[in-house]
């Protein structure tokens, strides 16, 4: 049974990079760990020697050649950023 | 020799095990049609799949799994014939998608084993656990702007093979070795640029190390270090570090470090960013890679010669000695050079190419080489060409010059890019095996030291040596030694 | 001509064809109901600037003779799919004013068959929900209304429906996770079609759940439902998923005839509690395809019941990754704090930008993916997929087809659902299983509560088999004879 606390809502916000207030936390950990608890019910089924469904495309992958044929279009590319400055992404820097 | 770091109590051996990355040389990017190139504008190779605007899609470039499948083969490594692309999640400004697409479970190479050359002529084997193809990330630049970083995605999806070691190695020797081995390899077949000073080739270092049959300790990892001095410092310098942390009662902790070259030291790059969770699974947008025997046979096929066999031929077929063969094969283009130099001059003498490689290998490694090094150029930019450098070696096996002599020619060569013969022709270099002309001169020499002759006849007859060096004076160095030789001693015996 | 937007695409075809009509005119008219319908929130961004130059092109085309079905045809677009310099948010304030430089396949091909757009229609956020409550720009009101209450659409392409539902648009696009297409489509007596998983390509579409998601249509009937998926299948290089068969002229697969064919009737979607209604609805649908002659088959899929929380770790586990690429750097929303640097920066943009519900899937699916938990979670749910696969496959060794209902209860009243997410992820219990094994699938509008909503029942057919899907459903339609209409109380 999962039993997510506060301190793992905190922690999977943060490697989610979602910033949740600290009152927010434990209504969160109530409602994931209601979903989870559901989901568990998957421990009833013997999955024994089966693979696990990677795609139902029952294919294997398409290869491109290898043509330049895309690219050179920095206005494009740049058209919808936030901040864009001499070509570039302009971002925050990184807090040390 | 067993490289030992001496503690106050102990005796230390480091291990170690690297992660090259090196990228691989195609036109377009792994997953989009844009252009690998170096040195573009910012953004300007960059395709909206590149960018990871919403609802764009991965395809895959046949060309990088031909070149991974390529580099396998050539580290005598298993392909495999499945491999998958997997997701490892983290969030970077200059990683788009905030997930790079790698391949975790299923990788396209399995394991390989590479020899590496030693001090000495030795070798030893080091493992290799896996390839495997991944994205590259963009570029992030935080000098540029008091409060932002600039971010470029250029680079932003090229394609990388991942080339993991096992912790085979025991020295920075070794493991300085083992990269110029694998970028000497990866450069023969074409696959990878070895480019390190443009980052086409990179290592994350793994650097442990144990007392004497301990089992292996706790390991840092050394990232992105761009030269193969760097690993060799950098490993020095680590593993000094940890064992200072163990004789002094520490724990080393299991992290990512920086190397600071200009500082001789490793430091945290952990300042506030917690440990990573990577998240991997299976890349929903991709289908499993797969290709058959007859793939992987078309890519053995493609393959040149590789080092380690063409230095075997070089030493059985060529008679050229172990450290000659291994320098003219650690670059492909020395070793090209020296093919070309020895099939034009075993053509143009007439002879077996076996007759004159020594010959040939002496002249690359000593007089060519020596100029490139003194001008600072390389195999490729030298003003001296393989057929041109024949056509002077083939002037002394003909007699037309002198040995002494084309070193005089060579340095004009190098100097002017010109032809041999043309110099040899301009400044009258021709060496004189004319008898009569050298008898003639032979007897003035007599002529006018009539002392040493004196000499010679009682008895002195090491002064055989003043009378060839008189001559040699007198014809500017160009009289053929062996005609004045057999023409002397008669006429000095009476 | 009167009530020329309650055309059905066919119809309007047949007369533009026959130069009864032009598409401006049609165009005209329906640019008009979309602004009537404003109450129903259907559309979050009109285009009807470009719908008449399109209709203009189309009338040219038509003019030259050699139309395609859907030339001069206006349609709403889900706000998903990528459309160049338009509005293109999948209803996220994350994407706030991001306009796409590219235009994605499936409306790239309607545009190439003529098609005309109205606009940009409204969606769950990020495609999570089923009651079209999350989005951004608010809730959808469902055409069709118990008395004067309102009800939802369904979700999440509760636009696409309500648009069609409320006769401002002749069909829409849609997207189906694990139901999105065919819920919604019961909840408004409209019919909706997801094709096999690789028939429409992905590429252009905002992406929830890769190995999921799949482009399909909503009209309102199912020979418009023909005409329209035609239009956008067909194979994509851009798209690694998308598959290289051929495209079947799916209208030529409705002949009513399916004498000899075996209809599967899995036991396991007989639900404890489910409404008599619901049961008699389905057992009327069994009657009605006994009766044109086909075999009806008791089956079973044992895996049913896992189904929904399979589906429920493997969509948010995708999502949680698909979205991470909303992170204020390159498009949409930037959120900055004050003295904070680029953590600070995504963390605050992701907290704004995201509903609740889609952080609520993102952290699940961070959960369910991340170290110690893997296993447990993400591989087993893999693996029970695999069986879930497995039991159509077995399934389909011995029927043609499967007859189901398509959701569980008619459409509900706003807020019922949606402060409790696993009674919302209820919803889709008939509609998941078959988008966790690719399968093709249908909802045909087959009769009406006893408040006056619609019901639906749903065909799901083999892979790549949507002709016998589209024949079924085209039975069904006709012995059901829906002829209802919601009252118009919006204009
Ligand atoms: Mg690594
Ligand atoms: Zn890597």
């Amino acid at each position: 049974m999962s039993n997510i606390d506060k301190a793992t809502v905190a922690k999977i916000a943060r490697l989610s990079r979602i910033k949740i207030e600290e009152d927010k936390l434990e209504p969160l950990a109530g409602e994931l760990n209601n979903i989870l608890g559901w989901v568990e019910q998957l421990e009833e089924v013997n999955t024994d020697n089966i693979e696990p469904m990677a795609s139902v495309v029952d294919a294997k992958l398409r290869w491109r050649t290898d043509d330049v044929n895309d690219g050179d279009k920095q206005e494009s590319v740049l058209k919808n950023a936030p901040r864009a400055e001499f070509g570039f992404f302009a971002v925050p820097k990184v807090i040390e | 020799m067993t490289y030992i770091i001496q503690g106050a109590h102990d005796d230390f051996e480091v291990v170690i095990g690297l992660e090259i990355h090196a990228q691989v040389t195609s036109n377009a990017k792994l997953f989009s049609g844009a252009a690998t190139e170096f040195g573009a504008e910012p953004n300007a190779q960059v395709s909206l799949v590149d960018a990871a605007m919403p609802g764009m899609l991965p395809t895959i470039n046949e060309e990088c799994i031909r070149q991974a499948v390529r580099s396998g083969i050539a580290l005598g490594a298993q392909i495999n014939k499945f491999s998958k692309f997997d997701r490892k999640n983290y969030f970077y400004a200059d990683l788009p998608q905030g997930y790079q697409i790698s391949q975790f479970s299923h990788p396209i190479v399995g394991e390989g084993v590479v020899t590496v050359d030693l001090e000495g002529g030795k070798t030893k084997e080091i493992g290799v656990e896996r390839i495997h193809l991944e994205q590259d990330a963009g570029k992030s630049m935080h000098d540029q702007h008091p409060q932002f970083t600039y971010v470029d995605l250029n680079r932003s999806g090229v394609a990388l093979m991942e080339i993991v070691s096992k912790p085979d190695m025991r020295s920075p020797e070794e493991a300085a070795a083992y990269v110029t081995k694998i970028r000497t390899i990866l450069r023969y077949i074409g696959s990878c640029d070895g480019n390190m000073e443009q980052g086409s080739m990179r290592a994350d270092v793994n650097v442990s190390v144990r007392k004497h049959g301990e089992p292996f300790g706790t390991r840092c990892e050394l990232k992105n270090i761009n030269s193969v001095r760097f690993v060799r410092q950098a490993i020095e310098v680590e593993a000094r570090r940890q064992v200072d942390i163990i004789e002094s009662g520490g724990v080393v902790d299991q992290e990512t470090r920086l190397f600071d070259p200009n500082k001789g030291e490793t430091r945290s790059m952990r300042s506030k960013e917690e440990a990573h969770d990577y998240r991997y699974f299976p890349c929903p947008d991709l289908l499993p890679v797969e290709f058959d025997d007859d793939f992987i046979e078309a890519a053995r096929e493609s393959l040149p010669e590789l080092p380690d066999a063409k230095k075997n031929r070089f030493m059985e077929e060529l008679g050229l000695n172990d450290y000659t063969a291994g320098v003219l094969v650690a670059e492909k283009e020395s070793a090209d050079f020296f093919e070309v130099l020895v099939d034009a001059l075993a053509k143009k003498a007439g002879k077996d190419a076996g007759k004159v490689a020594v010959k040939a290998s002496n002249w690359l490694t000593g007089d060519l080489f020596g100029a490139l090094n003194k001008a600072s150029k390389t195999i490729t930019e030298s003003p001296v060409s393989a057929a041109q450098g024949a056509d002077l070696l083939a002037l002394i096996e003909d007699g037309t010059i002198s040995g002494r002599i084309a070193k005089d020619v060579f340095e004009v060569m190098f100097e002017t890019g010109k032809d041999a013969e043309a110099i040899v022709e301009e400044k009258g270099l021709k060496q004189v095996s004319d008898t009569g002309e050298i008898e003639k001169i032979i007897d003035e020499v007599i002529a006018a030291n009539p002392g040493q002759v004196e000499q010679y006849r009682g008895g002195k007859d090491k002064l055989i040596g003043f009378f060839v060096g008189q001559v040699m004076k007198a014809t500017g160095g160009k009289a053929n030694p062996g005609v004045v030789n057999k023409l002397l001693k008669p006429k000095l015996d009476g | 001509m009167t009530d020329l937007n309650k055309l059905k695409i066919a119809e309007a075809r047949d007369l533009l064809r026959k130069g009864e009509l032009t598409a401006r005119e049609l165009t005209e008219t329906h640019i008009k109901a979309v602004d009537e319908a404003d109450v129903l929130n259907a559309y979050i961004e009109k285009t009807p600037e470009i719908a008449l130059e399109q209709a203009d092109k189309a009338d040219a085309m038509i003019k030259a003779g050699d139309a395609p079905a859907m030339a001069g045809i206006p349609v709403g677009i889900k706000d998903l799919f990528a459309t160049k310099g338009v509005h293109t948010q999948a209803c996220s304030k994350i994407l706030d004013g991001f306009k796409p430089e590219y235009e994605s396949t499936v409306t790239q091909k309607l545009w190439d068959n003529g098609a005309v757009m109205l606009g940009k229609v409204n969606m769950d956020e990020f495609a999570m929900g089923s009651s079209n409550e999350t989005s951004y720009y608010g809730p959808v009101k469902n055409p069709w209304r118990r008395g004067d209450t309102d009800t939802v659409p369904g979700g999440s392409s509760g636009g696409s429906v309500a648009a069609v539902a409320g006769f401002a648009a002749m069909g829409a696009t849609a997207s189906d996770t694990g139901g999105s297409i065919r819920q919604p489509a019961a909840f408004t007596g409209t019919f909706g079609i997801k094709p096999t998983y690789g028939r429409c390509s992905r590429y252009g579409m905002v992406a929830f759940a890769s190995s999921l998601d799949q482009a399909g249509t909503i009209t309102r009937d199912v020979r418009d439902g023909a005409i329209m998926l035609e239009a956008i299948s067909g194979f994509d290089s851009k798209d690694s998923t998308s598959v290289d068969v051929a495209v079947p002229n799916f209208e030529a697969a409705l002949t009513g005839d399916i004498r000899g064919m075996k209809i599967g009737i899995p036991k396991e979607y007989y639900l404890d509690g489910m409404s008599s209604e619901l049961e008699a609805l389905w057992q009327k649908g069994i009657e009605w395809l006994k009766a044109a002659g086909a075999e009806i088959v008791d089956i079973s899929l044992p895996h049913t019941k896992y189904a929904l929380p399979t589906y429920y770790i493997v969509a948010p586990a995708e999502a949680s990754s698909n979205l991470a690429r909303y992170d204020g750097v390159r498009y949409g929303l930037r959120e900055t704090v004050e003295g904070g640097g680029l953590e600070d920066m995504y963390e605050a943009t992701r907290a704004a930008g995201f509903g609740d519900e889609v952080k609520r899937r993102i952290m699940i699916g961070t959960y369910v993916l991340s170290a110690g938990y893997y296993d447990a979670y993400y591989l087993k749910a893999q693996k029970v997929r695999q069986l879930i696969s497995n039991d159509f496959k077995e399934a389909f060794k011995s029927v043609d087809a499967i007859l189901t209902p398509t959701a569980p209860s008619a459409a509900f009243a706003p807020g019922e659902k949606s402060d409790d997410p696993l009674a919302m992820y209820l919803n889709d219990v008939f509609t998941v299983p078959a988008s966790l094994a690719g399968l093709p699938g249908s909802s045909v509008p087959a009769g009406l509560d006893e408040g006056g909503l619609p019901l639906g029942l749903q065909v799901l057919g083999k892979p790549w088999d949507e002709e016998t899907v589209l024949k079924v459903s085209g039975v069904l339609e006709e012995a059901a004879s829906f002829n209802h209409e919601p009252k118009v109380w919006w204009r």
